[in-house]
């Protein structure tokens, strides 16, 4: 198999940053799902499709716009009406998909190789993450494992809450390393770790 | 100002792009009518007021959606799919 290159690599640095005397309260790092697909229903088929990803990743997608679920390995969530985002630690879930999601359910993109998937994890990531993006973190409002799309400026964002204080974020990869490093300095008035 | 995209919930303006006058009716492409194209290219109620509008959640699910916005006080007093659906009927 190919090595995937990071966009973020020049720009990755592990270890301690910014405001950390006091402790840590954020901790980024990059997922590098090996698969990130985008599954898309015909009209009226939304339920055929939330029945093919349960088939192939055992994920069962809960009704309600955004809802999602997340078993750490796969996770998956609505982002648009019909529209689901899959992702897989693992490569090769788009070929899992062949025979279920069939032409008339609806359509798969596979962008495994499009998008980047960042991690903010801990007791601040909230705060950090309503400095980006104009929508309601708290708990009642973005529940455990609902996806959201937003945007910050020109860079399209898909966030999920992949457990209380932890989001994970897909961002397109030719924006990933601004995003990176826009994140890292909003990150360091609260003191972060890079994994 | 706020518009409450139907799947994303309330959202900033900035997330969404103008997609024009939602009263328009389009001919048959075939339509050799040119009265009726004219007024789909030309004719706006320009009203001070409600107004049927076509917006865009560009910036989220992406989905066109049929707005009815006071072009006075920018209230939103709904939105809806655009998809499949008929014409809000505007209040003025
Ligand atoms: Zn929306």
């Amino acid at each position: 198999m190919v090595e995937r290159q990071s966009p973020l690599e020049p720009v990755y640095h592990p270890g301690s940053h910014g405001n950390f005397e006091h402790g840590i309260d954020v901790i980024l790092s990059e997922t590098r799902p090996g698969s990130i697909l985008q599954l898309a229903a015909w009209p009226g088929e939304e339920k055929r499709l939330m029945s093919g990803i349960y088939k192939v990743t055992g994920l069962a997608l809960p009704d309600g716009a955004g809802g999602g679920v997340s078993n750490g390995a796969k996770s998956a969530f609505g982002f648009a009406p019909g529209k689901f985002t899959v992702v897989d630690e693992a490569e090769g879930l788009a070929s899992a998909f062949t025979g279920v999601l069939t032409p008339s359910i609806g359509t798969l993109t596979d962008l495994s190789h499009g998008r980047t998937a960042i991690r903010i994890a801990g007791p601040k990531a909230e705060w950090v993450l309503a400095k980006f993006f104009a929508i309601d973190f708290a708990l009642p409002a973005f529940p455990l494992g609902a996806g959201r799309s937003t945007n910050h400026h020109d860079i399209f964002a898909q966030i999920q809450r992949s457990s209380a204080d932890q989001f994970d974020i897909y961002v397109f990869r030719s924006f990933a390393r601004s995003f990176w490093k826009a994140l890292c300095h909003a990150s360091e008035e609260v003191g972060y770790e890079v994994q | 100002m706020l518009i409450t995209c139907p799947y994303c919930g309330p959202r900033d303006v900035i997330e969404f792009t103008y997609q024009g006058d939602g009263n328009r009716e389009r001919p048959q492409p075939a339509s050799q009518d040119l009265d009726a194209w004219n007024a789909y290219v030309y004719d706006r109620l320009n009203p001070a007021g409600d107004h049927n509008e076509i917006w865009q959640h560009s910036g989220g699910c992406r989905a066109h959606l049929r707005v009815v916005r006071n072009t006075l006080t920018h209230e939103i007093l709904s939105t809806a799919f655009a998809r499949g659906g008929h014409k809000t009927e505007s209040r003025s």
